[in-house]
């Protein structure tokens, strides 16, 4: 019961939001502040009953439709991998409300579709049935289109339609991979599967490979497929790009994990070098992308390409240090970026700009903000004892014997996320002050220094106590390499 | 006796078209009882059916050429379901055309009839007079309405549906000339002796009885009637054409190609045709659907690209262990949703364009600020017709696909699964007119209560099998078990 109160616990919150009466519309979030902040408290009550190596846990299961050739079932569990992801996704949810309370326009409905794109994604972390993971995976495209075309900027509908239009491209292949992989095996069950692994499906196992690897690596996203990423964060409201990047990026990562690599592990080693040289890839292309940004959001976006280049090397590699590292560099990854945007956005609601050349000198005149955007900045390039730092040397030191000329290139990509990050801060942070700022004030509300001091102490949290962690990923990625048999 | 008790349901539905015209004969003051005579007679055909379906003693009558089992009492049920929901979304229409009520009604329920005798039907001839007994108060109905166009609708069906009875006459002569009777199970019996020297002349008839019945399931080739005609019919015979004469050729189809063609050097044949088919309705069907700005024409075009999706079961027959039953279930569960959807979808149009007067995609601008419910309704049952959950049309889908998958047609079902994100994107354009798009007119639209009450009951049923399928799934398994000894 637990896993399935959790997941639908946003969403129930985001109806009432969505039933308040019109006069009573500006309570609609302390509704969803109180969903996001009972479905963390239950989340980290899982966190805390887990038992580490355990397998799959907390499972909830009934029989859906049962046709004879094939059986869905409604089933929930999560796993040393999906848990940590599941306390992420309910965490950067309440820091997505907080950043939210000064949203004026339509607010019920505004809460509401944030609270259902929470459900969705807790949903695809714990689905174990491929076609409900399928179906939560499809249901985080309605919020996410209305949040960016209604609550957006720029070029709102255009991005929108963007996104939706890449994720539902990408999600066509997997549903036929689905199909093929679930109608030829006769179950949907992705516990099953990935135990027995699949000898043969009605596609070339190759292709079911492929197509899956297509649908992810869009959200993931991968070089070339990852143009909409700029587009949408770029255009989206700021608790949006929190759980765009905080959260919806790793579902990519962890469905390439659970799927690709646990149940097609023969594939997973034709092709895991690939992997390594399409991350390597990313890493670099994004990196040298971000240089040439103007705008502060689309500029953490092409970071963000680049940081999950890293997730992909590290999957590549197929070991459990390597995969441990990247699971662990999609969490620091969900809070650090997670935190660049509640700053950048806290920023723009007082300057109303993200052009680059238009700020400067904000330590003088917002000293907290800036000093928080230094810090996210900071962790991003991955400092020591800051969360990065831990997942980017575990994902090195894993893929070092696999492919030394993929992590030569992302060491060089690292290099240079140092280079604009700090280049940023320079023109942002330092410099001259610009006198249109003087009166734009600080960070000044509670809800504001919650979200911020949240996030940064779970970065420094999880880069001086990494095992807090680890040792749950451990048993569980173990048990994935061992089925790939490196 | 027991002649009568198989055809009661019928004789219920035709009795009932005798008693709205005597009624309206005595007691014209009273005209607002028609529609409700006409559904007493619905509900006592659904009754009768009810009670074949609890003794379950099927069996035959008029030596052999009628039958009452699972199958048609599946079909029986559609049918008075559908009939029901179209006489109460009549009822705002009639009165409002104000000219000869008792027969609308009167032959709206004698089409009914026929397409309840088509369901039980087992001979050539008896199924020949079920489809004209259907079709020709459906010619007049087409007409019904007091312009230009809806009596060029109604002459165009005409003509069109004679050619496509003159074709279906030829196959039915060949297969007479060829078996020397016209009860399908003597011509099964003649095809299995003799068939495999004659195979030439069975593949034409074949190839006539689909051109025949392709007319009335709107497939390409022979769709050409099918936007003009809706658009030009009366709304709520347009809903009726869409459904109930689709659903009852698909029927006929399956009872005469499984039953009577069932041979396997045969059905090799005929499945590629209606692969052929199936490919060609969806993908045309629906990039001519994309350009459409009537949505009467769109749904038309829409519903061309449906009975490809359907016709994926028909071709699916080669399935081992389940030859014809895993096809034919898919097409019973697609028909089933799709009646209730496609009814939705047509009843919302025609509250809507009933208070805006106009079938304009442009019109429905800003509908959710003008009728809520009536734009949510409308938006479940497209998002059902897109094969998205939680709605019966996904479940349908998936259905269908998994007999596709089975039966080796796995490009059929890519060809499928890529025309369902085609078709999401013309129906979510209405959804997201409806509910992101600015309104000229943000006057309140009032709507009927009775046709709130037919698009409740729809909308209803799209939702309750969204979410709980099984019990729709294992009534079309039943059914389709008829065919299970071919």
């Amino acid at each position: 019961m637990e896993l399935t109160v959790l997941v639908f616990l946003p969403a129930f919150a985001g109806l009432l939001a969505l039933l308040l009466p019109a006069d009573r519309a500006r309570y609609a979030r302390w509704v969803a502040l109180a969903g996001a902040l009972a479905a963390l408290g239950l989340s980290l009550a899982l966190f805390f009953r887990f038992e580490n190596g355990g397998g799959f846990q907390f499972a909830d299961r009934a029989s859906w439709i049962d046709a004879g050739a094939f059986e869905v079932q409604y089933f929930l569990a999560v796993d040393g991998l999906s848990l940590p992801l599941v306390v992420l996704t309910t965490f950067l949810t309440v820091a997505a409300v907080l950043v939210s309370f000064s949203i004026e326009h339509r607010q019920r409905a505004y809460f509401a579709c944030l609270m259902v794109l929470s459900t969705s994604v807790l949903g695809v972390f714990t689905a174990m049935d491929f076609l409900l993971f399928f179906l939560f995976w499809e249901l985080e495209l309605f919020p996410m289109y209305l949040l960016i075309s209604v609550w957006g900027s720029g070029r709102r509908e255009y991005s929108a339609m963007k996104f939706v239009l890449y994720t539902v491209a990408g999600s066509a292949f997997m549903l036929v991979a689905i199909l093929a992989l679930a109608l030829g095996a006769g179950t949907f069950d992705m516990a099953v599967l990935g135990q027995s692994g699949v000898e043969s499906a009605v596609l070339p196992l190759r292709w079911v490979f492929l197509f899956l690897f297509i649908g992810f690596a869009v959200k993931l996203p991968i070089v070339p497929l990852h143009t909409w990423l700029p587009d949408a964060h770029g255009d989206a409201p700021t608790a949006v790009s929190v759980m765009l990047a905080g959260v919806l990026l790793k579902m990519g990562g962890y469905a390439i994990i659970r799927t690709c690599v646990t149940i097609l592990p023969g594939e997973a080693r034709d092709y895991g070098v690939w992997f390594a040289a399409i991350g390597a890839a990313s890493v670099l292309y994004g990196a040298f992308v971000t240089f040439r940004q103007t705008d502060v959001k689309r500029l953490i976006a092409y970071s963000s390409v680049s940081h999950m280049g890293l997730v992909l090397l590290g999957i590549g590699a197929l070991g459990t240090t390597a995969m441990v590292g990247a699971a662990y560099q999609m969490l620091a990854h969900g809070l650090i970026t997670g935190l660049l945007f509640v700053v950048v956005g806290l920023m723009y609601e007082r300057t109303h700009t993200r052009e680059i050349s238009r700020l400067g000198g904000l330590a003088r005149q917002m000293p907290l903000l800036a000093a928080g955007l230094a810090f996210a900045g900071f962790a991003s390039v991955g400092l020591p004892a800051l969360a990065g730092f831990v997942a980017e040397v575990t994902i090195f030191l894993g893929a070092f014997q696999a492919y030394e000329w993929a992590v030569i290139m992302a060491i060089f990509g690292v290099v240079l996320s140092a280079g604009y990050i700090l280049w940023t801060l320079q023109r942002v942070v330092f410099g001259p002050v610009r006198p249109e700022w003087a009166g734009a004030g600080d960070q000044r509300h509670w809800w504001e220094h919650a979200s911020v001091a949240g996030l940064a102490a779970l970065v420094i949290l999880l880069g001086v106590y990494p095992d807090l962690i680890m040792d749950m990923l451990d048993p569980a990625i173990g048990a994935v390499s061992a089925r790939v048999g490196s | 006796m027991r002649e009568l008790d198989v055809v009661g349901p019928q004789l219920a539905v035709l009795l009932a078209a005798g008693a709205v015209l005597a009624w309206d004969a005595l007691a014209p003051p009273r005209r607002a009882a028609l529609p409700w005579i006409a559904l007493a007679g619905l509900a006592g055909a659904a009754a009768w059916t009810t009670a074949w379906a609890v003794r379950g003693d099927f069996g035959e009558a008029f030596e052999g050429t009628f039958s009452i089992d699972a199958f048609s009492v599946f079909f029986q049920y559609v049918f008075a379901g559908v009939t029901a929901i179209v006489v109460i979304a009549s009822i705002d229409w009639v009165e409002r055309e104000g000219r000869r009520q008792s027969e609308y009604y009167a032959l709206v329920l004698t089409a009914a009839a026929g397409l309840m005798f088509l369901a039980g039907a087992r001979d050539l001839i008896t199924i020949f007079l079920a489809l004209e007994l259907s079709s020709i108060p459906q010619y007049a109905l087409a007409g019904w309405g007091k312009d230009r166009r809806s009596g060029e609708a109604g002459v165009k069906y005409l003509l069109l549906g004679a050619i496509a009875s003159a074709l279906l006459l030829y196959g039915m002569a060949l297969l007479y000339g060829f078996s020397g009777s016209t009860l399908l199970t003597d011509i099964a019996a003649a095809v299995a002796e003799r068939g495999a020297d004659n195979r030439s002349l069975l593949a034409a008839a074949s190839v006539l009885l689909i051109a025949g019945f392709g007319f009335k399931m709107a497939v390409v080739p022979f769709q050409m009637w099918v936007p003009d005609v809706y658009q030009g019919a009366p709304t709520p015979v347009a809903a009726f054409l869409s459904v109930g004469s689709k659903a009852a050729a698909f029927a006929v189809v399956m009872r005469l190609f499984f039953e009577g063609l069932g041979e396997e050097f045969l059905s090799d044949d005929w499945a590629m045709i209606f692969a052929v088919v199936a490919a060609v309705s969806m993908t045309l069907g629906n990039v001519l659907a994309l350009v459409q700005r009537d949505i009467k024409r769109m749904l038309g075009y829409s519903s061309i690209a449906q009975a490809g999706n359907f016709m994926i079961g028909l071709a699916a027959v080669a399935v081992a262990g389940e030859r014809f039953v895993a096809g034919a279930s898919g097409v019973l569960l697609f028909v089933a949703a799709y009646a209730f959807t496609n009814l939705g979808a047509f009843i919302a149009v025609i509250a809507i364009s009933r208070r805006t007067g106009s079938d304009e995609i442009a019109s429905y601008a800003g509908l959710w600020r003008r009728a809520p419910l009536l734009a949510l309704a409308l938006a479940f049952c497209l998002v059902s017709l897109a094969g998205i959950p939680p709605t019966a049309g996904f479940w349908a889908k998936l259905y269908v696909f998994n007999a596709g998958v089975r039966a080796d047609l796995v490009w059929l079902v890519i060809v499928g699964v890529l025309n369902s994100v085609v078709s999401a994107y013309y129906y979510l354009a209405v959804v997201r007119r409806m509910f992101l798009g600015e309104a000229e007119d943000e006057r309140r639209l009032p709507v009927a209560p009775t046709v709130a009450l037919a698009l409740g009951v729809a909308t209803l049923g799209v939702l309750v099998f969204g979410i709980v399928p099984m019990p729709l799934v294992a009534a079309a398994r039943e059914a389709a078990a008829v065919f299970a000894g071919g």
